[in-house]
């Protein structure tokens, strides 16, 4: 795929197949020591040891509708084609996390690209899903909580027409304002 | 952590909408996007994206919402449009650049465009 954040989007629409309700997405890209790690974790069901073995395995899925699952092996080709690694860690029950790593120049490590969509796509999925997104870029960070927004909102929901082109404003201000050269020092 | 726009906006948004969400979930138009692996390789997400800006041009207030694989890979991107009254309509193979005229047609003409099609689903 053209971007992590396409990759992303794969991995949380998992999540939310795996039937949780609670999704965190963790992106720390640290140019000092050159990494970008991003990490994906929910409170699914689960997956037991046998099943974990073969996620990786291009020819196993759980899903009926088709034979084939190339989320996981797609994601884990890019980050080890970019000295990186994908790796699983998963308690049936309790949730699944993983964590994929790039070397953060690396040349074939594509771009994180449209991060806020993807995100938006989450939120449109299952709106009542609790979904909280933390990104930092050295010194800057974002961070965005669906529990704080629905404080605020009260029983007005997520996917209201003027509530879903607000956030999208939301989430694209503070994803850009990660990359913005810094000016003011320290934020 | 940079809080530009702030929730101070969103509770304002929260009191101008409140009297008139009932109505507005209720009836009206629901747009339904497939965000599986397939969609997603084939460009659902830059779909979705089209959709919710052509909705924003011409100030149409539809809910949109994504689901997981159904399962027509070979389709993707689909997108379900389902209107009060009306049967449900499954349209295949719907890449942003299509979505003007999906929107247009669809909603603002009230006519199906039958070539992009792959189902329709009588109304429950």
């Amino acid at each position: 795929m053209r971007e992590l954040s396409l990759h992303i989007l794969d991995l949380l629409q998992n999540s939310l197949e795996a039937g949780a309700n609670r999704l965190e997405l963790e992106i720390i890209e640290d140019t000092k020591q050159n990494l970008l790690t991003i990490t994906v974790a929910d409170n699914g069901r689960g997956m037991d040891a046998e099943t974990l073995r073969r996620v990786s395995d291009p020819f196993f899925t759980t899903r009926t509708t088709r034979q084939v699952g190339l989320g996981i092996p797609l994601f884990k080709a890019a980050a080890q084609r970019c000295g990186g690694d994908l790796v699983i860690t998963s308690q049936p029950g309790t949730g699944t996390r993983v964590v994929a790593t790039f070397q953060w120049d690396h040349i074939d490590r594509a771009p994180l690209g449209d991060l806020p969509s993807t995100l938006l796509s989450v939120l449109l999925a299952r709106p009542d899903c609790e979904v909280r997104y933390r990104h930092r870029v050295d010194g800057r960070e974002f961070a965005f909580d669906t529990q704080e927004i629905r404080q605020a909102l009260g029983e007005v929901p997520l996917t209201h027409p003027q509530v879903r082109a607000w956030l999208e404003d939301y989430l694209r201000q503070g994803y850009a304002e990660l990359y913005h050269a810094s000016e003011d020092g320290q934020g | 952590m940079p809080k530009i726009k702030s929730l101070e906006e969103l509770r304002k948004l929260r009191e101008q909408v409140q009297s008139e969400i009932t109505t507005r979930t209720e009836t009206g138009t629901t747009i339904i996007i497939g965000m599986g692996t397939c969609g997603i390789a084939a460009g659902a997400r830059e779909t979705m994206r089209a959709i919710l800006e052509e909705l924003h041009k011409r100030n149409i207030e539809a809910h949109v919402a994504t689901v997981g694989c159904i399962g027509m890979c070979a389709r993707e991107p689909l997108v379900d449009i389902e209107q009060a009254g009306k049967p449900r309509i499954t349209y295949g193979n719907i890449t942003a650049h299509k979505v003007p005229r999906l929107i247009e047609e669809h909603l603002i003409n009230g006519h199906v465009i039958e070539e992009w099609t792959v189902g329709r689903l009588a109304q429950q």
